[in-house]
C-alpha cells in the first residue's frame, strides 16, 4: 500500500517534470484580436517547445489583473503606452526589457523613441511599440455628412443618433473639442479638475442628444450598420472594419487631432517565460506576420511601412480617412500621472448618474 | 325532512364509474356511516356531498334543498379530513376562527364562540397553542371543533381515525360518539374499519364497487346480512364454499368443497345447482356433538387467546374453522379430535362472491 | 478507535464546506473589509481610517445610485414574485406529474445560456431595428421604428426574466409540500378563492416567498451585465460603480468600501423587509 503510493507519487512527479521540460508556456495578456489563431499556430509550429495561452482584456483590466497578482500569472502584456508609467510606479507590476533581445531596428524609429521616452523609469525601458491607431469619430457620410469633430456628437441636429463610450477618451476628446489641451494640464491637478468640470457639464448636456453609450466594438458596429446611430466616438480600427461593409461609414479624424495610442509589449514582473516572450515580439514584427496581425486588429504595425502592410480594404479605409495633415496633427496620449484617472473616474460617474 | 339525502347519485370518471346509482336519506341528528373497502367509491361520494366533485347524474339535497350547483364554500356541510388538514401556520384559535371570519362574523362574537367550542371538545384555553404542540387526539378534537363552531347541517368525517394508533383509536370512537350526542348534529362518517362503523353508527351503509349493498342499523347488518359481501365484510365469518344441492322449505343442503354437507338457510336468491358459500360466525359455533349437516369434526390446531374474544382454531379437512371460546374453558386439548356444531338457522348461504 | 474514525470522517465530510465558506467567502470578505479601511494619503502610502466610507456617503452620485439600485431590485423582486407565483403554483399543484418535470425544465432553459447571451437576445429583439420594432412597423401598428432598449423598463424586464427562476424554485418546493386537503378545508369552511389564497396558500408558501425574495433581491442588486447592456445612458447600477472603482480608477480602497456598503445595505433591506412583513428567518427560510 505505502509502496504503491510512493510509486504513484514518483510517477506523477516524473510526468510533471518532463512536462515542464518539454513545453514552455507563453501566457499572453492582450487585446481581443491581437493574437489571431493563425499567427499562434505559425508561432507554435516554428517553436514547438512553446505553447501559447491567450487571455483577452483591455487596458484597465490588464492593470487590475496584474495588480491583483503582483505581476504574476502572465508572461507578456500589451498595455497602451500611456498606461505603463504610472502603473509601474504605483504597483510595480512590470520588469525592465532587455532591448538587446528585441529587433528594435525593425520598428518605426519615432514610435520606438516615443514609447521608450514614455516608459523609462530610472533608466530602465519597460515597453516597446507593437501596433498603433487612433481614436476619433466615425460617421455615416450619407446620413451625417457634416461631422468633422468631437463637438458634432453633441449636435442637436443628430438628436438620438449619436453614441460614445463613457471612458476617458471621450473626456479628452471633448476637452480638445472645447479648445483645451488636457495633456498640457496633466501636471496641474487643480487645472485638470477645472477642465474636467467643464467637460462634465458639456457631456451631461450632451446626454439628451446621444442614443446610448456603447460598451464594446460589437454593439457599436451593430448600431452603425443598422443606421440607428449615424455618428459616434470610435477606435479607427472599428471604423475601418465597418468601411469594408458599408463604404459610407468612414473614420473622421477630428479637426482638433485624432487621439493616437500605441499598444506596447511589456513584460510583467512575475513573467516566467521571458525568452518565449522575446521570441513572440520578434516573430510578430516580421513583415508577413505583421500583415496577418493588422488584418485581424485593424491597427497599424509600428514598423516603417506599417500602412502598406495593411490589407487592401483597410488601406482604402485609411486613405479615405487620413491625409498627411491629419497624420501630422495626431495627438499621442501623454503619460497619465497617478491620481488623474481617479479624477476622471468620478467625472465619468457623475455623467452617467446625471439625468 | 332529512338533513342529507342523495337520490340516484352517479359519478363517472371517463369510462370508470366510481359511484353508481346511490341513494340515501339521513335523518336529523343521527350518526350515519358508509363502510366499504378502499376504492369502493365512498370517498368520491363524500366529496360530492362536500362539493369538491359534481355528480354525473342524480341529486344531493341538504335539509331538502338541492346543493348540486352550490360551490363548496356555500354548502353548510363541514368536513373533517382524513389527515385533518388543520392549518399549520395558524394557532388553534385561528384555525377555529377561520370559518367564522370567512362568514364575516363580528370580531366580538368570534372569540367567545371559539372559547365555547373549545370548552365543549374538552380543550379549554388552548387558543394560542400551535398545531404541532397538540397530540393526535387533541388535533382530532380541534378538527371537529373547527367544523362544529360553524353549526353545520351535516358533519362529514373522512376516516379521521385512520392515522391514530390502536389504543387512541378505540378511545376516540367512544369520544366521537359522545361528541355527536353532545352537538346533536348529523354525522356522516366513512370508514373501511367495520368496528368503527358498528360501534358508533345509528345506521350503516355497506358500499362495494360503487353501490350500496345494504343499509341498516349495525345489528341488522351483523345478524341479517343481505349479501355474501356484507356477511363477509361485517364481522368475522368462517366461509365454506360449496354447491347448493337442494332447498327444502327453510332448510337448504350444501355440498361443501372437499367433502361433507352443511345444512343452513338460503339468505338470497340462490337456487339448487348454484355455486354458494356458507357463512358461519365464530360465536355461532360451539365445541360439541351435533347432527348431520350441523356439525363438522376435526382436530384442534391452536388456541388464539384474546380475552373475551379468544378463539379456537379447528382444522377440518381443507378448512380452518375459528370457534369462539369466550370462557377459555379448556374443553379441548391441542391436537385432540373435536366436533364443532351449530344450529341450522345460523348457517347463512349466499351466492358465491366473485373472487 | 471507531469513535475517532467516526470523528475523522465527520471532519473530512465537512471539510469541503468549511474550506468553501472559509476560503471563498469569509477570507475575501475580510480582505475587502481590510482594504476598505485603508486611506490613501499619498503615493503608495496608506493609513487606517473611515475616509473611504465618508467619501462614499458624501458623494450624492454614489448614494443615489445605491438607492436607485435597491429600489429597482425591490421592484424586480416584487414583479418576479407576482409573475412567478402563478407559474410555481401551476407547476406544483395543477400540472400533471409527468408534465411537471418538463415545465420545470422549461423554466431552467434560460440558465443554459450565459447572462451575456441572454442580454444580447433581448437586444436583438428590442433594438430600434430589432425584431419587434420591425414587425410592428411591417404590420402597420406603428409608423416609425421605436427604440425599446436603453431604458429602465427594459432593465427591469430583463432582470425579472433573469431571476424569476430563483423565485419559482423555492416556491414550487414549498407549495409541493402543501396538502391539497388544506385548500379543500379552506373552501369547505366557507372561504372564497381569495380568502383561501390570502389566508392559506400565501401563509403556507411564506417560507418559499421569503427565500425566493431574498435570493432574487440579492441576485438583482448584485447583477452586472443585464443592467449595463440593456440600460441606457441614464441607468446607473451600483455594481458598475464598484467595477469602475476597482478597474478604471484603480481605487481598490474605495471599491472595497463600496462592496461592503452594498452588502450592508442589501442586508439591511432584507432585514427591513422581514420586519415589515412580520417574518423572521427562523420561521421561514430555516423552517424544516
Amino acid at each position: 500500500m505505502k509502496l504503491k503510493f510512493r510509486a504513484l507519487l514518483a510517477g506523477t512527479a516524473l510526468v510533471l517534470a518532463t512536462g515542464a521540460a518539454n513545453a514552455e508556456t507563453l501566457r499572453l495578456l492582450t487585446w481581443g484580436s491581437y493574437a489571431p489563431d493563425e499567427v499562434v499556430k505559425m508561432f507554435e509550429a516554428e517553436y514547438p517547445d512553446i505553447k501559447v495561452e491567450v487571455t483577452f482584456s483591455n487596458n484597465e483590466e490588464m492593470i487590475a489583473k496584474l495588480r491583483a497578482t503582483g505581476g504574476t500569472g502572465f508572461d507578456l502584456a500589451q498595455p497602451s503606452h500611456d498606461r505603463v508609467y504610472a502603473a509601474q510606479l504605483e504597483y510595480n507590476i512590470y520588469k525592465p526589457l532587455d532591448l538587446s533581445k528585441i529587433d528594435t531596428e525593425k520598428m518605426t524609429p519615432n514610435l520606438l523613441e516615443g514609447v521608450k521616452a514614455n516608459t523609462t523609469i530610472e533608466g530602465e525601458v519597460y515597453s516597446v511599440p507593437h501596433q498603433w491607431g487612433t481614436s476619433g469619430v466615425m460617421a455615416n457620410m450619407k446620413l451625417a455628412p457634416d461631422v468633422t469633430g468631437w463637438a458634432d456628437l453633441c449636435d442637436e441636429k443628430y438628436q438620438g443618433r449619436t453614441s460614445m463610450r463613457l471612458r476617458r477618451t471621450i473626456l479628452l476628446g471633448t476637452a480638445f473639442g472645447m479648445g483645451m489641451d488636457p495633456f498640457a494640464l496633466y501636471a496641474d491637478p487643480a487645472a485638470y479638475q477645472d477642465m474636467l468640470d467643464k467637460v462634465t457639464e458639456k457631456l451631461i448636456a450632451c446626454k439628451s442628444v446621444i442614443k446610448t453609450y456603447w460598451s464594446g466594438g460589437d454593439d457599436l458596429s451593430a448600431m452603425m450598420l443598422s443606421g440607428e446611430v449615424v455618428a459616434s466616438e470610435t477606435w479607427d480600427s472599428t471604423a475601418f472594419k465597418l468601411y469594408g461593409e458599408n463604404p459610407d461609414i468612414v473614420f473622421v479624424p477630428p479637426a482638433t487631432g485624432a487621439l493616437a495610442w500605441i499598444d506596447t509589449f511589456t513584460i510583467p514582473r512575475g513573467g516566467e517565460a521571458d525568452d518565449a516572450a522575446y521570441k513572440w515580439i520578434n516573430f510578430v514584427l516580421r513583415p508577413e506576420i505583421t500583415k496577418l496581425m493588422s488584418a485581424s486588429t485593424g491597427a497599424i504595425a509600428a514598423v516603417p511601412n506599417g500602412i502598406d502592410l495593411m490589407p487592401d480594404d483597410k488601406k482604402a479605409a485609411i486613405s479615405a480617412a487620413f491625409d498627411q495633415s491629419d497624420i501630422d496633427n495626431l495627438k499621442f496620449f501623454a503619460n497619465i500621472p497617478p491620481g488623474i484617472e481617479d479624477m476622471e473616474g468620478l467625472a465619468l460617474e457623475r455623467i452617467k448618474a446625471a439625468n | 325532512m332529512y338533513d342529507l339525502s342523495c337520490a340516484s347519485v352517479t359519478k363517472s370518471f371517463g369510462s370508470f364509474t366510481a359511484v353508481r346509482d346511490v341513494s340515501l336519506d339521513i335523518p336529523s341528528g343521527s350518526f350515519f356511516s358508509i363502510l366499504g373497502p378502499s376504492g369502493c367509491g365512498k370517498t368520491t361520494l363524500m366529496r360530492m356531498i362536500a362539493g369538491f366533485e359534481t355528480p354525473t347524474s342524480g341529486d344531493i339535497a341538504i335539509k331538502g334543498q338541492s346543493v348540486v350547483t352550490l360551490p363548496p364554500n356555500k354548502r353548510n356541510v363541514k368536513m373533517v379530513f382524513q389527515h385533518l388538514a388543520l392549518f399549520p401556520m395558524m394557532t388553534v384559535g385561528e384555525n377555529i376562527a377561520y370559518g367564522l371570519r370567512c362568514r364575516k362574523e363580528p370580531k366580538s362574537e368570534i372569540a367567545p364562540k371559539v372559547a365555547r367550542v373549545l370548552d365543549r371538545v374538552g380543550l379549554p384555553g388552548s387558543q394560542d397553542k400551535r398545531i404541532d404542540q397538540l397530540s393526535g387526539g387533541q388535533k382530532q378534537r380541534i378538527a371537529i371543533a373547527r367544523c362544529m363552531v360553524l353549526e353545520p347541517d351535516v358533519l362529514l368525517l373522512d376516516e379521521p381515525l385512520g392515522a391514530l394508533d390502536l389504543k387512541l383509536r378505540e378511545h376516540m370512537k367512544i369520544e366521537l360518539k359522545q361528541l355527536q350526542h353532545q352537538f346533536e348534529t348529523t354525522f356522516l362518517y366513512i370508514t373501511h374499519d367495520q368496528s368503527e362503523a358498528l360501534v358508533m353508527s345509528d345506521n350503516v351503509a355497506v358500499m362495494n364497487a360503487g353501490r350500496f349493498e345494504q343499509i341498516g342499523p349495525p345489528k341488522a347488518l351483523y345478524d341479517a346480512p343481505a349479501s355474501g359481501f356484507v356477511a363477509g365484510f361485517v364481522g368475522d365469518s368462517n366461509v365454506l364454499p360449496g354447491r347448493l344441492a337442494e332447498v327444502k322449505g327453510d332448510e337448504a343442503r350444501v355440498e361443501v368443497e372437499g367433502g361433507g354437507t352443511v345444512i343452513g338457510r338460503v339468505a338470497d336468491a340462490s337456487k339448487p345447482g348454484d355455486a354458494v358459500e356458507v357463512f358461519l360466525r365464530p360465536e355461532a359455533l360451539r365445541i360439541g356433538a351435533g347432527g348431520e349437516g350441523t356439525s363438522l369434526s376435526g382436530t384442534v390446531e391452536s388456541f388464539l387467546f384474546n380475552g373475551a374474544s379468544s378463539r379456537i382454531l379447528v382444522r377440518s379437512g381443507a378448512h380452518l374453522i375459528e370457534v369462539a371460546d369466550p370462557e377459555q374453558s379448556g374443553a379441548a386439548a391441542q391436537g385432540g379430535a373435536v366436533s364443532v356444531a351449530w344450529t341450522a338457522e345460523k348457517a347463512r348461504i349466499f351466492a358465491r362472491r366473485p373472487s | 478507535m471507531s469513535r475517532d474514525a467516526g470523528r475523522l470522517s465527520l471532519i473530512l465530510l465537512f471539510m469541503p464546506f468549511v474550506l468553501w465558506i472559509g476560503l471563498l467567502i469569509i477570507l475575501p470578505q475580510l480582505g475587502i473589509g481590510y482594504y476598505s479601511l485603508r486611506e490613501k494619503v499619498g503615493f503608495n502610502q496608506f493609513e487606517f481610517g473611515l475616509k473611504n466610507y465618508v467619501d462614499f456617503i458624501g458623494e450624492p452620485v454614489y448614494r443615489n445610485t445605491l438607492l436607485r439600485t435597491a429600489w429597482m431590485s425591490i421592484l424586480v423582486t416584487i414583479l418576479a414574485l407576482i409573475a412567478g407565483f402563478p407559474v410555481a403554483y401551476y407547476i406544483a399543484k395543477i400540472a400533471k406529474e409527468r408534465s411537471r418535470a418538463a415545465l420545470f425544465l422549461m423554466c431552467l432553459i434560460p440558465l443554459w445560456v450565459s447572462d451575456l447571451v441572454r442580454a444580447y437576445g433581448w437586444i436583438v429583439l428590442l433594438r430600434e431595428t430589432g425584431v419587434i420594432s420591425t414587425a410592428l412597423v411591417k404590420m402597420g401598428i406603428i409608423g416609425q421604428p421605436v427604440e425599446m432598449l436603453y431604458n429602465d423598463i427594459t432593465v427591469v424586464m430583463g432582470l425579472v426574466y433573469t431571476v424569476i427562476l430563483f423565485m419559482i424554485v423555492p416556491l414550487v418546493s414549498t407549495l409541493q409540500g402543501m396538502d391539497d386537503a388544506l385548500l379543500e378545508a379552506g373552501y369547505n369552511l366557507g372561504g372564497s378563492r381569495l380568502t383561501v389564497f390570502r389566508r392559506i396558500i400565501v401563509p403556507y408558501a411564506m417560507p418559499g416567498i421569503v427565500s425566493g425574495c431574498i435570493i432574487t433581491f440579492m441576485l438583482t442588486a448584485g447583477s452586472y451585465l443585464t443592467p449595463i447592456l440593456l440600460g441606457g445612458k441614464n441607468s446607473s447600477w451600483f455594481t458598475e460603480q464598484i467595477y469602475n472603482q476597482f478597474i478604471t480608477r484603480y481605487n481598490w480602497e474605495s471599491g472595497s468600501a463600496f462592496g461592503v456598503s452594498l452588502l450592508v445595505f442589501t442586508s439591511f433591506v432584507v432585514w427591513a423587509g422581514l420586519r415589515l412583513t412580520g417574518q423572521s428567518l427562523a420561521t421561514t427560510v430555516a423552517k424544516d
